[in-house]
């Protein structure tokens, strides 16, 4: 997992900082390990960071705990972040959320039986007026219908084959 | 007439995403002036007097904020753009840096140059992560077109900016949970004093503003602050950004004047274009999720009869008891279809997932506030739980070492100040209530 590319990359990050404030580096470094691993972070991982953050291995465990983005269980290729707040809420998140469970036949947290997918409902991502949505990768998927969600699902089940 | 635009006046331009459409389109322009014609002090006093607010939500006026900050010899300072946005119901900023880049990164460069620092970030929330490579880019353009980097335009004033990603925590839009935050720890509020203009990030003096605030240094320097205080009423001078959603024709951003009536804002086609099907105006937090909701009637008119404006003031009219606040400007529309009892507790819900769990009276206070909102909201609470209710919300106020608890504790009090017999009828209709809203007509002398 940690190619000399990656440990590269993550010590370079720590120039943004002053001398000796390398530790602001490890919300971007951590992102960077588990976008390029399997959407989720090992406590093996997380030790390697450590070391080349030169921290103690505790304060990447307390961080990476803290920040709900970060996942320490293994999730599915695909992670369906459907916000389920208020303004959300009003346009139908509950529908959107309970097509999706209903379709992969899984409860709210849990992965797909194929592996593929990873229901996890989050709070309001900043997307209220273009209601309902979540957020896929990098991206977001707005104006959600349980048409769309089935149209997405197949589009991830066929890259992933 | 439509209302003037400061900040969204060419966001409707193609390309203006990139460096050569936006400087052709008055882009960097108070970069110029400032740094050839103006000194520092010359750049504050201007802030000064446009009289502008904090745009992130509390309104503190920004050139005084910048005026606190502490500048011992031989320390760096640091300017951090607040770009969290979190706040339910707020998503203005991520459309300020999505389609208008460069005219944040000018509002940085005239800023630092105001404050004299050397270095900028930009906390931004983790989740706008395609929005990361979109100011990058600016920055890099930029860098490229002389505008950052060493020595800015023969001025001797250097300047780097630096976009840092948070990773999902609602409590790191707090301004020293923030700081934490990038200094790569837990997102814990610090406790104030020592206020982030004296110790901030690194224990270095730091003014931390949103995105908006540092977006409007641009219009301000360009046209000078007197005449940027010109427009808006009062207290709230300029222009501000609303993002509307819930239940509206039209859910968007928009550029408002703050001398627009609440309901020309809700129901006039230049901006949220009225209510989908024919449906009644039940309620509306005006201000982003932590602002108080008000039920339509007051919501048009204060208690005493007044038309009430978008504006800090106005909204502001009657207090905690019958106003409410402008808040972030996320400005939440709800139909006589929606139930506030289940709105509350969705709330709750998010409050208890975002308390740092630092201060008792939050981190358990927030647990009680779902737990009890979800009993009533599934048909099982009785009436004492209503009272349980804004017992909890009231030891939560004003007991938590950052504003987050009063943030989980005023939507709960206001829920219950305003809609009480909806609570109530909850409790006694449970079984109804399982699959009917209380609606709207029991309001009906209230309502629009
Ligand atoms: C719980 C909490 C969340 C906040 N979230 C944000 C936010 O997402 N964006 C923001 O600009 N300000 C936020 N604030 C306000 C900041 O603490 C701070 O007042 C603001 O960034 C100052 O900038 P301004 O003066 O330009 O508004 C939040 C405050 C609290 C208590
Ligand atoms: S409530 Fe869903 S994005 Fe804001």
């Amino acid at each position: 997992m940690f190619t000399d590319n990656l440990k590269t990359e993550i010590k370079a990050l720590t120039t943004k900082y002053p001398e000796g404030k390398q530790k602001s580096a490890l919300l971007p470094a951590l992102h960077l390990v588990q976008e390029q691993g399997n959407n989720s972070l090992s406590v093996e991982q997380m030790d390697v960071v450590a070391e080349l953050l030169s921290i103690e291995p505790i304060e990447v465990y307390e961080v990476a705990s803290f920040y709900t983005m970060f996942n320490l269980k293994p999730v599915g290729k695909y992670v369906l972040e459907v916000c389920q707040t208020g303004p959300c809420m009003v346009q139908g998140s509950d529908d959107i959320i309970d097509h999706i469970k209903k379709k992969l036949d899984i409860e709210a947290g849990e992965t797909s039986a194929d592996g593929l997918f990873t229901l996890k409902p989050v709070e309001c991502l900043g997307a209220c007026g273009y209601a309902p949505m979540m957020q896929m990768g990098k991206f977001y998927k707005e104006h959600l219908t349980p048409e769309k969600i089935d149209k997405i699902l197949n589009e991830c089940r066929n890259n992933a084959s | 007439m439509a209302s003037q635009k400061l900040l969204l006046k060419h966001a409707d331009v193609k390309g203006i995403e990139t460096y050569d459409v936006y400087r052709k389109h008055e882009g960097y322009n108070s970069v110029e002036k400032a740094f050839k014609k103006m000194s520092p002090e010359e750049v504050l006093e201007e802030v000064k007097t446009s009289g502008l607010r904090g745009r992130g939500g509390a309104g503190f006026p920004t050139g005084l904020k910048w005026s606190f900050l502490a500048k011992p010899e031989g320390v760096s300072r640091y300017l951090v753009c607040n770009a969290d946005e979190s706040e339910p119901g707020t998503f203005k900023d991520r459309y300020l840096m999505e389609f208008l880049p460069h005219l944040l990164i000018e509002g940085l460069i005239v800023s630092s140059y105001a404050l004299g620092a050397n270095t900028c970030y930009i906390y931004i929330r983790g989740e706008y992560a395609w929005i990361v490579d979109i100011l990058e880019k600016a920055i890099e353009e930029a860098k490229a077109n002389g505008f950052l980097g060493k020595n800015i335009l023969d001025s001797g004033f250097d300047l780097e900016i630096y976009v840092q990603r948070g990773a999902g925590a609602y409590i790191c839009g707090e301004e020293t949970a923030l700081l934490e935050s990038l200094e790569g720890n837990r997102g814990n509020p610090r406790i104030k004093p020592p206020f982030p203009a004296v110790k901030g990030v690194w224990d270095c003096p730091t003014v931390v503003n949103n995105v908006e605030t540092l977006a409007a240094v641009v219009p301000i320097i360009n046209h000078g602050g007197a005449e940027y205080a010109k427009i808006g009423v009062g207290r709230s001078t300029g222009t501000k950004l609303i993002s509307a959603c819930g239940n509206i024709n039209k859910p968007g951003v928009y550029e408002i004047e703050m001398t627009e009536s609440v309901e020309d804002f809700i129901f006039s086609d230049e901006f949220c274009g009225g209510i989908p099907k024919g449906k009644r105006l039940k309620a509306c937090i005006p201000g982003g999720s932590s602002v108080p909701i008000l039920p339509a009637n007051l919501l048009l008119n204060t208690a005493a009869g007044e038309t009430r404006i978008m504006n800090y003031e106005s909204l502001n009219e009657g207090g905690f008891e019958t106003g409410t606040m402008m808040g972030s400007g996320g400005f939440i529309v709800f139909d006589e279809d929606q139930c506030i009892v289940k709105h509350t507790m969705t709330l709750a819900r998010f409050y208890n997932h975002e308390s740092c769990g630092q201060c008792s009276p939050c981190r358990e206070g927030t647990g009680w506030l779902y737990k009890v909102l979800k009993k009533i909201e599934a048909g099982h609470g009785e009436i004492k739980d209503i009272d349980l209710l804004w017992d909890i919300q009231r030891k939560i106020d004003g007991n938590t070492i950052c504003p987050l608890g009063e943030a989980a504790a005023w939507p709960v009090a206001a829920a219950i100040r305003h809609f009480r017999d909806e609570f109530e009828w909850h409790v006694t209709h449970a079984e109804e209530a399982k699959t009917r809203n209380f609606g709207i007509a029991q309001y009906a002398d209230a309502l629009v």
